[in-house]
């Protein structure tokens, strides 16, 4: 108002009064770490909404990216390396006839196959994956179980990874050791050549490079949850999630 | 050929500490991220020490940079980022108009990045806070820091697109190495500043 006044009043304005412009940057620097700090709430859903199609594209652009969704998570130093000709898996513990199982008599057993999901504690999911595998009784029943004996304990060849199921979960109808993926033998970064697969429970539990199963009296503390993570990791209800 | 000063001494340390702080993060995120070289490389709890140490020391070094260096200069370049009149706008539409001293896209780029960086340290502790505490756990936490590296990138592949590739432009690369561009690409590109 007071301009307009004195534009008037002066025959001869400034020609162009400067321009300071308006400050933009901070509502665009604010807006994008609201939104990022938002997504906290949304991001997995709206990710796990377009990532059917999104993730098809952007594994056909890069190769190298974790397009399905899988992430290799470790703790050691290297990776195991899977030697067909000395890998054997051992069953031992409480048992009457302590088993050893090369690749061969692994493969022999008889073969399951299922579709299941791979849950991550850290958020990440892996939707309708192929397996193909043995049934746990399959390979602890030879080596008779005493009485007495109340959970697994699962011993990787990836040191020092262990953890431990109570037989009741062993026995749900779709955990397996799993031997393939998707159609191939599994892969060194996904546990080659035996996984443990329990697909109602997070990734942790599903112990990779199974060298050794022991019959053993009751659970404790797998690697995980000696730094804090829960035995029972059921997906959606443990570790923090769900109620 | 005469040269105006474009970046004081303490911008381009500010500019090439945070540079070598990214790559440091880029490079051993990309081993802890891509399966490939997770399983080439192994190592992963020392990578990722060394990931979220880089992390936590990033936002520290800048700050530390701008508390001991020329904090008014930093000031005043803030200020000027964060300002945008009539030919900034037109020159976001594509139309031509005479920039000052940063152009449009500059300024987006400044404050895109400044706002990721703090997501990236916000998120980034989360992760690690959440591995020991389930009450700072999200399900969407590696979402986010994930899609910030993606984001990050893209921002970076334009950077150095333009600094270092197209003909037009990589001369600025002049201003945040040895401090001065030439007068006359001054002149050409930022019309409307005036060195002083």
């Amino acid at each position: 108002m007071s301009e307009r006044v004195s534009d008037e009043t002066h025959p001869d304005p400034e020609p162009a009064r400067v321009d300071h412009g308006v400050p933009v940057g901070r509502g665009v620097f604010l807006g994008t770490v609201v939104a990022g700090v938002s997504s906290l709430l949304w991001g997995k859903a709206a990710w796990d909404r377009v990532s059917g199609t999104v993730a098809p594209v952007a594994e056909r652009l890069v190769p190298v990216l974790p397009s399905s969704g899988w992430r290799i998570y470790s703790v050691a130093a290297h990776l195991p390396t899977f030697d067909r000709a000395t890998w054997r898996l051992s069953i031992g513990g409480h048992v009457d006839r302590p088993q050893t199982l090369d690749y061969a008599a692994l493969l022999e057993l008889p073969r399951v196959e299922q579709v299941s999901t791979f849950h991550c504690v850290t958020g990440w999911t892996v939707r309708n994956v192929r397996w193909a595998g043995v049934r746990i009784n399959d390979v602890i029943g030879p080596a008779k179980p005493r009485a007495g004996a109340g959970a697994l304990h699962f011993v990787s060849a990836e040191k020092p990874y262990d953890d431990y199921l109570t037989l009741q979960q062993a026995q749900l109808a779709d955990v397996l050791l799993a031997y393939e993926m998707d159609g191939k033998p599994l892969s060194r970064g996904h546990g080659a050549p035996l996984r443990l697969v329990i697909p109602d429970m997070y990734g942790y539990k599903n112990v990779k490079w199974l060298e050794r199963i022991d019959v053993v009296p009751r659970v404790h503390d797998g690697y995980w949850e000696a730094l804090g993570y829960d035995r029972d990791a059921w997906v959606g209800h443990s570790n923090g999630y769900g109620a | 050929m005469s040269y105006v000063r474009r970046f004081s001494r303490t911008e381009r340390l500010f500019h090439w500490v945070n540079a070598a702080f990214f790559f440091t993060l880029l490079v051993t995120g990309l081993v802890l991220y891509l399966p490939s070289l997770e399983v080439a490389f192994g190592r992963r709890t020392l990578v990722k020490d060394v990931h979220f140490w880089t992390g936590v020391s990033w936002p520290c070094a800048l700050l530390l940079v701008a508390l001991a260096g020329d904090r008014r200069g930093l000031r005043r370049t803030a200020a000027d980022l964060d300002r945008f009149d009539r030919d900034d706008f037109r020159w976001l539409t594509g139309r031509h108009a005479p920039q000052g001293r940063f152009n449009a896209g500059q300024k987006l780029n400044a404050t895109l990045t400044a706002a990721l960086t703090v997501l990236f340290v916000v998120s980034g502790l989360l992760l690690w806070f959440g591995e020991r505490d389930t009450r700072l756990r999200f399900a969407s936490t590696v979402v986010l820091h994930d899609g910030l590296a993606f984001a990050a990138f893209a921002l970076l592949l334009g950077h150095l697109y333009l600094a270092l590739i197209h003909p037009a432009t990589r001369h600025a690369l002049r201003g945040i190495t040895v401090g001065s561009v030439s007068e006359e690409w001054a002149h050409r590109h930022h019309g409307k500043w005036s060195p002083d």
